[in-house]
C-alpha cells in the first residue's frame, strides 16, 4: 500500500467553480512523484490539501487523503495537525518569504522540534548543526546565529531543505522549490534535494511546471489540466511516449536550448479545446450523477 | 570603491536615524523627569495667584520680575511652573491611554487579520461603524456622559482611537499570514494561537511601536483639545490645553501665556512621532 493515497479529491472555491476534479494519485514510501501542469492547473492545491493548509476560502467537497492508511479528512482538526506534523514537511516555493525575518535561523529550525515534537534543546541544536552540514552550508554555527536577510536566496533554500528534513518526515511536499532561484543555483538545489531524498528514503511530492526538473528527480508523474489528472505514468514512459494528447503537447512545448532558432512552440489550440471538452464532459457527468 | 561608498552610505543613514532618536528620546526623557519631580523642580506654586504680578513678561523683556522665567498669566500664576505641572497630566494621558489603546486595537487587529473568517467580519464591520462617528463630537459626548476627569479622558481616547491600531495591524497581519513561513509553521503542527504569537506578532511589532508612539502624541493633543473646551480634569490642575485656552483670551496683552504651552505641546507631539520613526529605523529586522 502506498504511503500517500489521494482518492477522488475534489476541491472548490466556496460556492464557486471546482479547482480540483476527482484527483487520485499515489506516492509510495521513498518514491518521488512529480506534479506538472500550467499555472492554475491545481498542482500546488494538491500539496496544500495534503498538508492541510488550504486557504480558508477553499473547501474540500469530496474524496479521501490517506496518509499511512488513515484518512486525514476524517480526523478531528487537532489530530490531523499532529499526524501531518509528525509525518510530513514542506519545502516552500519562495525562499525569501519562507523564513521568518524576525527570528534567527537556529531557532527557526529547532523550536518546532522542541515545542511540538518534544526534543531536548541540546538534541535539537546538535541536529540543526548536522543538517546544515549535510546541505553543504559552510560555517553552520555562524549561519545558525544569522537572520534570514543576511543570507543569499540559495543559502536560504538550503536551510529550508535542511529544516524540512529535520524531524525525518516520511513525506515532503516540495512546492516549486527551484522556481524562485536562478538557473545555476537551481541545478545545485535539485541535486541536493534528490540526494537528501535518496539518503533519507523520504517520499516526495514534487510540484513543478518544469519538465526538465521532472526528468532529473522524479520516478512517477501526474499531469494536470484544470484540476484533472490527464495522465499518471512513470517518468521513463512519459518521456518515451506520452499517452495523452495534452501531455504530448506539453512535452513538445518544452524549449530546447540546443537550437536557439527553433523558437517557442505553444500548446496547439486543437489540443486545448479537446482537453477543455474533456473537463466539460466531466463536469456534466458530476452534475447529472 | 563602489563597495566602500555603499558602506559609507549605509552608516550615514544610520547616524541620521540615531540623531532623530536621541533628540526625541532626550526631550521626552527630560519631560518625564520634570513631570515626576514637578513639585521640587517648579520654581513657584502653579496655583498661587497674585493679582499685583499679573501678566508679567518673560525674563528677557522689560518689566520682567526675577523668578518668573516665562512670565505670569492674568491671575499672576507662574507660566513655567504651570507648564511643568501640566506635563504630569499630559504624560500620564499619553502613556496610559496610548498603551491601553494599543493593546486593545492591536489585539483585535491581529485576531481579525490572522484568523480571518467570521472574526474578521465582526471586527471589520465594527471598525467601519466606529469610524463613521465624528471623533471630536464623540469624545465630547463621552466625557459629558462619564463626567470630566483623568479616567474619563483615558477611556474616551481608548474608545475612539482603537480603530487606528486595529485597521493597520489587521492589514499587516494579513500580509504576514500569507507568507510561506506561516504555512511551514502550520504544517509543523503549531496551533493557531502559537503561530500568531510566534510567527506573526514579531513581524507586526515594528509597526505597532510606530503607531504606539504616534498614538501617545495624539493622546496629548486630544487631552489638550478637551482641556481647551473645559472638559478635561478639574479646572484647578494646570494642563497645557487649559493654559492655551486661557492664554487665547489675553493673547494681545500677554502672548507668552499662549505661546509657551503651545510650543511645549508641539515639541512633545513631534518628539513622540519622531521617536517611533527612529525606533523603527533602528529595530525593524528588514531595515536593520
Amino acid at each position: 500500500m502506498s504511503f500517500l493515497q489521494v482518492r477522488n479529491l475534489s476541491v472548490r472555491l466556496k460556492k464557486g467553480p471546482p479547482l480540483l476534479r476527482r484527483v487520485s494519485l499515489d506516492v509510495a514510501a521513498g518514491e518521488v512523484r512529480g506534479l506538472v501542469g500550467e499555472s492554475g492547473a491545481g498542482k500546488s492545491m494538491i500539496g496544500k490539501a495534503v498538508l492541510g493548509i488550504l486557504p480558508p476560502s477553499i473547501e474540500v467537497t469530496e474524496g479521501e487523503i490517506l496518509l499511512d492508511g488513515v484518512d486525514l479528512l476524517r480526523l478531528p482538526l487537532a489530530q490531523r495537525r499532529r499526524r501531518i506534523g509528525a509525518l510530513c514537511a514542506l519545502i516552500p516555493q519562495d525562499p525569501l518569504t519562507a523564513l521568518n525575518p524576525s527570528h534567527r535561523i537556529g531557532p527557526q529550525i529547532t523550536d518546532r522540534l522542541v515545542d511540538i515534537l518534544g526534543w531536548t534543546r541540546a538534541d535539537a541544536d546538535r541536529r540543526a548543526g548536522e543538517l546544515l552540514a549535510e546541505v553543504q552550508i559552510p560555517d553552520p554555527d555562524r549561519v545558525l546565529r544569522s537572520y534570514p536577510h543576511e543570507l543569499s536566496g540559495g543559502m536560504r533554500q538550503r536551510i529550508l531543505i535542511a529544516s524540512a528534513f529535520a524531524a525525518e518526515p516520511k513525506l515532503i511536499v516540495a512546492d516549486e522549490p527551484t522556481t524562485a532561484l536562478d538557473v545555476t543555483v537551481q541545478k545545485q538545489i535539485l541535486k541536493l534535494i534528490a540526494g537528501m531524498q535518496a539518503r533519507h528514503g523520504t517520499a516526495l511530492l514534487f510540484v513543478t511546471h518544469d519538465l526538465g526538473v521532472v526528468s532529473k528527480v522524479c520516478q512517477r508523474l501526474s499531469v494536470l489540466y484544470a484540476g484533472m489528472v490527464v495522465e499518471d505514468t512513470s517518468v521513463a514512459d512519459f518521456f518515451a511516449a506520452p499517452r495523452h494528447a495534452y501531455s504530448a503537447a506539453l512535452l513538445a512545448a518544452t524549449p530546447k536550448y540546443t537550437d536557439p532558432s527553433a523558437g517557442l512552440i505553444p500548446v496547439p489550440e486543437a489540443v486545448i479545446s479537446a482537453v477543455q471538452a474533456e473537463v466539460a464532459a466531466f463536469d456534466r457527468s458530476v452534475a447529472h450523477g | 570603491m563602489a563597495e566602500a561608498r555603499a558602506i559609507d552610505g549605509r552608516s550615514m543613514v544610520r547616524r541620521k536615524a540615531g540623531l532623530r532618536l536621541w533628540l526625541s528620546a532626550g526631550w521626552l526623557g527630560l519631560l518625564c523627569v520634570v513631570a515626576l519631580f514637578a513639585p521640587w523642580i517648579a520654581p513657584k506654586d502653579p496655583l498661587a495667584q497674585d493679582l499685583f504680578l499679573g501678566r508679567l513678561p518673560p525674563f528677557w523683556m522689560e518689566g520682567a520680575e526675577p523668578g518668573y522665567w516665562l512670565g505670569t498669566d492674568s491671575l499672576g500664576r507662574d507660566v513655567l511652573s504651570r507648564i511643568i505641572h501640566g506635563a504630569r497630566v499630559a504624560l500620564a494621558v499619553a502613556l496610559i491611554a496610548g498603551t491601553i489603546t494599543c493593546l486593545v486595537g492591536a489585539t483585535l487587529g491581529l485576531l481579525a487579520g490572522f484568523l480571518r473568517g467570521w472574526v474578521d467580519l465582526v471586527i471589520s464591520r465594527l471598525i467601519d461603524i466606529w469610524m463613521a462617528f465624528p471623533p471630536v463630537l464623540f469624545s465630547i459626548l463621552l466625557i459629558a456622559v462619564l463626567g470630566p476627569g483623568l479616567v474619563s479622558i483615558i477611556i474616551a481616547i481608548v474608545v475612539i482611537d482603537w480603530t487606528r491600531f486595529a485597521r493597520v495591524v489587521r492589514a499587516e497581519a494579513m500580509a504576514q499570514g500569507a507568507m510561506d513561513y506561516v504555512a511551514s509553521a502550520r504544517v509543523a503542527g503549531r496551533g493557531r494561537l502559537g503561530t500568531m504569537m510566534r510567527e506573526i506578532l514579531p513581524n507586526v511589532l515594528p509597526t505597532i511601536v510606530v503607531l504606539l508612539t504616534l498614538e501617545m502624541g495624539i493622546a496629548v493633543i486630544v487631552e489638550a483639545i478637551l482641556s481647551f473646551v473645559n472638559l478635561s480634569i478639574s479646572t484647578d490642575d494646570p494642563t497645557w490645553g487649559g493654559m492655551i485656552s486661557e492664554g487665547r483670551t489675553s493673547v494681545h496683552q500677554a502672548w507668552w501665556v499662549l505661546v509657551f504651552p503651545l510650543v511645549t505641546l508641539f515639541l512633545t507631539v513631534l518628539a513622540f512621532s519622531q521617536l517611533g520613526e527612529g525606533l523603527k529605523d533602528r529595530f525593524d529586522p528588514v531595515l536593520r
